[in-house]
Parts: structure tokens; sequence; C-alpha cells
């Protein structure tokens, strides 16, 4: 590898110019940032003092700029929440751009309107209706449902983030950039670009034996034409897709060095905190306060009754919130007269009753249902029933927030940074431009930030004091005032043949149906299907938790299918393999964990697997686990987890989602639970929202099937759905106890 | 005025007697390394050594560190700040996905490895049960603990 020599320095700079701000863009002191146009006019010229302000730095599109010291900087528009989006995207890029690996950092990209993830955004609203997902609009107030909204579209979810920007930006970035680096090379060197490879962030003309690093020619490749559709490598090319390359993000999570939003110390800012308080649910009020006693505590500023929440400001956050313990807050009555579990579930109940064996929208369908009820040999009935369910990831809810002379700061922890910046301007009347939204690690979200409240009630407090503050929420107020995975009730009938074929299959059930697939069991052959929704009220609002409705409809589906199975008298992995026989793929990996975990394998009395395969965000996931019943309470042994997501770019980061996914799954199963009495939630903390602990969880085996030819799966969500079924199934086949309703330990004290 | 020694450094700080060691470590002395969970000793995210001891720092009043000697996370690694074997550990079995909770578990592990220095998994479940981690990386601990006590091998990296 040649250094780069200093001679050579001045000469290149002296022939840049400024017209190649069309394709990429060159910094003060040199260096190349590069973006892909995906729209009209691409911003590198304006992008460049907010993402490469160093001397020696260079943008050669949004994506990616060069160093002198000829390091790579992928510029990566998701935010990090655990799921290794960052490190994966920049192995992506750095693939296509042939750059030396070790020498290859990832800088989060700034909210800021160019690094809108367009493909993202495809994703989540249809792409002819433009109409909203579903899921998304409840938490965004309908803010996708008009494609000018896709402007404020920077947003990490739906297990998207290596399928939609790392197949259609980072990898394009990399090689329009490799692009431009050959063409500069080519021109200075009087040689074909075609006779110029790369490698390890190196140019090499073989013939004449020049070569040079990337770093030499970055200034000069910002000035070339940028290719917007640049041939990407076949995979047989690649060198770091598929390979498990070390995540980048991993050491400073060891040392205490990560900064999470919670951790935001703005430089020059003497902080004030504030603990804040707000009603049971949203929509209502702050009807009276007496905060005599909080006053007078140590170290309180002030205390706001600000409507919809009430907050302390003080010197620290734990003076702030003991002096909140002791504000007397009364709300305004509740709106709705749903004020307890056994008022939700009734409602839900009263709804299913009245749509009937016929009723509610259908929301999938195939063959003639009614006609195969009619002419099959044996009908099997069940309804199923889950509580409603809180994210709680570890970093509690947060926000530090400087509003001043129409100026406003925020540093929080965001799913969706410019979504926040929109919320912030609403809520203080400080226009966009003058907002800027500083988006650091997340410490866990799984959903749970896709809303921007608490940072729009952080810029209320610095607004209202006029100090710099970091508003933090207790535990507590995260697990009752957030937003929830519903809670729901699911009824099932099926007609079987004579020889227990399902021909007949009829779902009803109250709470939603999106993503649209998540309902319908679509991966077996059934011949006649309807899938109906009998809407009922919620008391709380919706959440998108990790994989949305398939965590329930995961649950329910599979669930029932293996009731089938036992009612037809056969073994629950050989019936559903029968119903995959026009699904090899699904077909494939449900064979390879029913080997992995020599599924039929004599176990001792009271030991049991079982057995479940769902479909989630493009990737197929089969799991077994194994559960001791033999203390008359369930221990899980072990967990084996088969997935197909077409191509896995990471290999061991995949397998760690896959690993989280699957304990998220398990925890919801064996704990997760809200009650709701007098109208708000009963559960405050983990010592009653309680979470699988380390010596709970079973030992994990996860194996991948690169099935490729296919669109690129998730990773982040599809390792939970088979989770829950899998586990209850196994307690079936342990026990003989078939449990219809969530969770499970409940029913086993 | 509270003393102790934080890190192997002396400190005084001007404190509430009952504030939290995690608030006054984090607010008054700067260091985020240690983190808020739950605030009731549930979720070990917060865990620091107070004399040795795995303690759950957001249940601990910093009047019970007078005189005493606090290690967090920034006070394990060498001095040059190289990481210890069980950070490495953490590093070569790509322990962590969000992070948050690493801390306050790489805490809770280095205590175990001192008073025994090659735990079975049973004594590994019994000393990390006390720390919860949402993104589920409990299998990754396990083995980073058997790593870093030599009982396994590091995962290669892949070339």
């Amino acid at each position: 590898m040649n250094e780069m020599s200093s001679d050579k320095k001045p000469s290149r700079l002296a022939k840049w110019s400024r017209r190649g701000f069309i394709g990429a863009g060159v910094l003060a002191g040199g260096g190349l940032l590069i973006g892909v146009a995906v729209r009209p006019g691409n911003p590198v010229g304006t992008l460049a003092p907010k993402v490469a302000p160093s001397e020696g730095e260079q943008l050669i599109n949004s994506w990616v700029k060069i160093g002198l010291d000829n390091v790579v900087t992928a510029i990566v528009p998701h935010c990090e929440m655990g799921q290794g989006a960052h490190s994966v995207l920049a192995q992506m890029l750095a693939d296509e751009l042939d750059a030396d690996w070790n020498k290859v950092k990832v800088m989060q990209a700034p909210a800021d309107g160019s690094y809108v993830v367009t493909d993202t955004a495809r994703m989540f609203v249809a792409p002819f209706t433009l109409n909203a997902a579903d899921w998304i609009e409840p938490t965004w107030n309908g803010l996708f449902t008009q494609v000018a909204k896709l402007a404020d579209a920077m947003i990490t979810g739906g297990s998207s983030s290596i399928r939609t920007t790392g197949q259609g930006q980072m990898r394009v970035a990399g090689a329009a950039a490799r692009q431009m680096l050959i063409g500069a090379a080519a021109e200075d060197w009087g040689v074909p670009a075609s006779e110029i490879e790369t490698r390890d962030s190196t140019l090499i003309h073989a013939a004449s034996g020049k070569s040079a690093t990337y770093a030499e020619f970055a200034t000069a490749a910002a000035e070339q034409p940028m290719d917007q559709t640049p041939k990407l490598k076949d995979p047989s090319q690649y060198r770091l897709i598929g390979k498990s390359k070390p995540r980048t993000d991993i050491p400073s999570k060891v040392n205490g060095t990560a900064e999470f939003g919670i951790d935001a110390a703005p430089d020059g800012l003497a902080l004030s905190y504030a603990a804040t308080v707000r009603p049971p649910v949203p929509g209502r009020r702050v009807e009276s306060m007496d905060a005599s006693e909080a006053k007078a505590m140590n170290g309180v500023l002030q205390i706001l009754n600000m409507g919809d929440f009430v907050a302390v400001v003080a010197d620290s956050y734990w003076q702030a919130q003991q002096a909140l313990n002791r504000v007397k807050v009364t709300w305004t009555a509740p709106e709705s007269a749903i004020l307890t579990t056994e008022g939700q579930f009734a409602s839900y109940t009263r709804a299913l009753d009245d749509a009937g064996a016929t009723g509610g929208k259908e929301a999938a369908g195939k063959g003639d249902v009614v006609a195969a009820f009619e002419s099959a040999a044996t009908t099997i009935e069940a309804e199923y029933k889950v509580p409603y369910l809180a994210h709680a990831p570890m970093e509690p809810i947060n926000c530090t927030a400087y509003v001043r002379d129409g100026k406003c700061d925020v540093w929080t922890s965001t799913q969706v940074p410019l979504m926040v910046r929109s919320a912030l301007s609403e809520g203080t009347g400080i226009a966009k431009d003058n907002i800027t939204v500083h988006h650091p690690f997340l410490g866990g979200s799984f959903g749970r930030r896709l809303e921007a409240v608490y940072a729009v009630m952080a810029a209320r407090i610095a607004q209202a004091t006029g100090f710099p503050i970091k508003s933090i929420w207790s535990r507590e107020e995260d697990t009752q005032k957030a937003l929830y995975r519903p809670s729901d009730i699911s009824r099932f009938r099926a007609g079987l043949d004579e020889r227990g074929a399902l021909i007949a299959y009829d779902n009803v059930f109250t709470q939603r149906d999106e993503p649209a697939e998540a309902s319908v069991p679509g991966i077996y052959s059934i011949p006649n299907t309807k899938v109906r929704v009998a809407e009922a009220e919620a008391l709380l609002p919706f959440a998108a938790w990790r994989s949305v409705d398939h965590s329930q409809h995961g649950w329910f589906i599979e669930s029932f299918i293996d009731e089938a199975a036992h009612a037809a008298g056969q073994d629950p992995y050989e019936y559903r393999l029968a119903m995959l026989k026009d699904a090899p793929r699904h077909a494939a990996v449900l064979k390879r964990v029913a080997e992995i975990s020599d599924w039929s394998a004599p176990l001792p009395e009271g030991t049991a697997k079982g057995i479940a395969i769902v479909e989630s965000f493009g990737t197929i996931v089969a799991q077994v686990i194994e559960v001791d019943m033999g203390s008359g309470k369930p221990k899980m042994l072990n967990a084996w987890a088969v997935c197909d997501a077409g191509f896995v770019v990471n290999p061991d980061g995949f397998k760690n989602q896959i690993e989280g996914g699957l304990v998220f799954g398990l925890t919801a199963a064996m704990y997760g639970e809200l009650d709701l009495v007098d109208g708000g939630i009963k559960q405050s903390n983990f010592h009653d929202y309680k979470m699988l602990r380390m010596d709970e969880t079973p030992h994990i085996m996860v194996d991948i099937i690169n099935s490729g030819d296919v669109p690129i799966g998730g990773a982040g969500e599809p390792g939970l759905p088979p989770a829950a079924p899998a586990l209850t199934n196994a307690i079936f086949a342990a026990s003989g106890q078939r449990l219809r309703e969530l969770p499970i330990a409940k029913q086993f004290v | 005025m509270a003393k102790f020694i934080l890190n192997g450094e002396p400190v005084e700080v001007d404190a509430d007697p009952a504030m939290p060691i995690l608030w006054v470590v984090r607010e008054k002395l700067g260091l985020s390394g240690t983190k808020f969970g739950c605030g009731i000793a549930q979720c070990g995210a917060c865990t620091v050594h107070l004399d040795g001891q795995p303690v759950r720092s957001c249940s601990t009043p910093v009047s019970a560190a007078e005189g005493s000697e606090i290690t967090t996370i920034e006070g394990i690694a060498g001095a040059g700040g190289e990481l210890t074997v069980l950070q490495e550990a953490w590093v070569s079995e790509q322990v962590p996905q969000c992070g948050y909770c690493q801390s306050g578990q790489i805490m809770s592990a280095a205590a175990l490895l001192r008073d025994n220095p090659t735990p079975s998994d049973e004594d590994i479940d019994a000393a990390m049960s006390g720390n919860i981690c949402r993104c589920g990386t409990y299998t990754r601990i396990r083995r980073a603990i058997k790593v870093a006590s030599g009982q396994l091998e590091a995962r290669a990296e892949e070339a």
C-alpha cells in the first residue's frame, strides 16, 4: 500500500473546483464526501460543514467521507439501539467501496432532511395508495399519510435498515464512490478506468505499477460525475458482506464510554434536572395540584403545572423525583368507561359476540369456509387472550433540552429524529430550521422511542423555566405512561377432514390487523380460510412493540395449529410440514430445526419439546423449545432457532438479534402483563413487570439458512413471534395443559 | 461534604448524605458509565463496587461510602485504558446489543471472577441473575465469563 506523499497533495487540491457539488463535495483541507441522490439535487455542498467539518475530510456523497489519513467514514442514517445497524450498514458500504475494514469508522447522520431514509419510508407507505401503514399511524397521528410528510422519514424500525437503506443506499453509495475514485485516478494516470483495481482502500494499476491510497484521490474524486446506478457486486465478489465482522460500537460499550441520550452533557451548559408525572392515560389533565410540601424540599427550583403534566425542576434528578413524589395531583375524570382489566376484556368479548360466526371486517379470506365447515369430519374451537405489554427498554425515557433566543437544541434517544424535530416545532413554536436534534445511542427501544412526546415535554419545561434541563422519566412513569402492545382476544374455529387435515379455518379478534400478513396463516396450504376483525375500544394507546402484531398473532396462530395437530392425532412437526408442501423455504427451515433439536428423540417423563414457525419482516424463523415440567412449573432447558432471511449480511450479529428476540418473546410469554386498575396501569417497575433473568434463560442455538434469490429479510424482530407458541406448545406436550392465556408464570403459582 | 475514594482518587463532594451514589457519580462527578435503570435495586444497571463488593448504587446513599472505595466501570481498565481480560471477552464474544446494561453486567462479573476464578454455569447464574438485559444477551454473557475465566476459547474473528 502506498502512503500518501506530501508533494502530491497540493497539486490535487489545486485541481479542485466547486463544480463537483452535484454529485459530491470537497471540504476545506481536502478529502471526499459522497451521497446517493435518490432525490434530485445532491445536498453534499450544504452537508459538508455539518458532517465533515474537520480539516482533511472529504465528503464524497452524503453517505461517505474519506480523510487524509485514508480513514473511510460511513455516515449512517439509522439510529443504533442495539440492533447493530451502524456497523452492518458500514460493512455494506465498505464492501462495495473495497475499503480497508480496519480503517472504517461510523458516524451517526445528523437529523437533517438529507438523511431521510427513502427506501425505508417507501416500505412504511404503501407504494400505490400512499396510505400509512396502520401500525405507524397512531404513533404519529398520520404523519405518514401524505407523501409530503416523507420529509420527516428518518426512521429506524420494521427490521428494515439493512434490507432497505443497506441494499438501496449504502451499497450504492459505496459503489458510486469507488467509481469516482477510479475515475479520478484514471485521469491523473492517463490509463483506462477499466484497468484500475481497488483493494483495502487502495487504487492499483498493475500494468504501470502505479498505486495510491483513496485519500490521495479523494478530492479529485469529488469532481467526478456520480453514477446514480453503479454496478453492484455479485455475491461471489463480497469481501465483507456475509462475514461476521466485529461490531464497531462494541468496544465503547464495555468500558462505559458509549454515550446514550441520558448521558448528554453538552459543553458549557449547567444543567438543571426535571422529573415529570403524566395522567394515567393521555387526554386527562391536571385538575388541581398541591405542591406545598415539595416546594420546601432541598434543591427544588420550580414546580410547574403544564396542564397535561406536572414537572419538578431541581438541582439533581434525584431531588426532583423525591419532590415530585410529594406533589399531590388530581387528574380530570376518565373519559373512557374502561377502568379495569375485566372491563377491557369484557369490551372485547362483547365485540366478538356481536360479530358472531361471520361478522366483523374481513381481513383475509380464500375458498368457501362455510361449505368447508359443513363437510368437516371434526370441528375444534379455541379462544386465546393476551394482555397489554410495555417495551421497558433499559434506558429510561429522557431528553435534555436547551431553548434560547428562538433556538432549540435537544439531546435524546429516538428512533425518529426528524419527526421529533417537527413535533418540537409544533410544541414550542420555534421554526424547524432553528431546532437541532442530537441523537446518540439508544439504550434499547423496541418501538418505545417512536413517539416524540417526551422531547416536547422537555423542551416545554426548558422554555417555561429558561433553564437548560435534563428531563428523566422514572421507571414507574415509563411503565405506566407509555404506549402499549395491545391486549386482545382471538377466537378460532377449524374444520378437519377424516384424515385430520385442516380444510376450514376461521379466526376473529378485536385489535388491529397490521402488518396485514400478521394475522393470516398464509404460509400453510389451508384451502378455506377467513380472518376477521371485530373492532373494540382499547383504553391504552397503541404502540408498535417489537414485531408489532406478529407478537400476539404468532402465538394465537401457532397455538391453534398445534391444537389442530393434536386433535388430528398427529405429530405437531409432521402436521405443519405436510401443510408447507407449497412453501419450500418454510419447509426447509422447519426440517432443519427438527434436525438440530433432535425433535423425535425420546425425553424423560415431564420433559418435552414444542415447535412453532412464523415468517415476519421477510424472515422465516422456526423454533423448538424444550421444557421440564417435573417440578410442576415450567423450566426452560434449550431453545433452537433456524432462520432464513434470504441472505445474512453479518451472521454473528444476526444470531445475536435472533437470540435477543427469542428472549424478548419468552419474557413476554412468561411474565409480561399490565393490569388496569381505576383507569390506569397497576404494574410499575421490574419487581412486578418482570423480565426473564439469566438463570431462567434456556441455552440457545441459532442456525442460518441463506436461501438467496429473495429480498433480504429483517433481523431485529423475526426472532420473537415463534418463541411464545414454541414454549406453550412444549408445556402442553410435557403436561397436557393447553395454555390459552398469557402470561404463563401466574398460571403455575 | 462526602469523602471517599473513587477509582483510586480521593474525592470530596457537596451532596445530600441521602443522595444515592448513582446520582453523585453521574451528575456531580461526571462519570456517566454507571447507568440508571429502575431506581429500586431490581435491574443491576447501576452496579458499582463499594470496598470491592458489588452494590446497587441507585439504592445506596452516598453516606454509606464515607471513607470507602468506590469503583465504577471507568475504574476497572488499566492505567492506559487497556481493557481487562473480562472486557476483552465481552468484545470477542460480541456480547452487547444496546449496551446500556453492560457496565452493570461487567461490574457484577468482575466481582464474581475475583472471588471465584472458574465459575460453573450455576455459579454464573447465581451471581448474574440480579442484572437484567432487556436485549437478551444472557447466553453471550455466560460465554464471555467462561472465556474470561479460561474455560472456553474466545470466538475467532472471521477473516
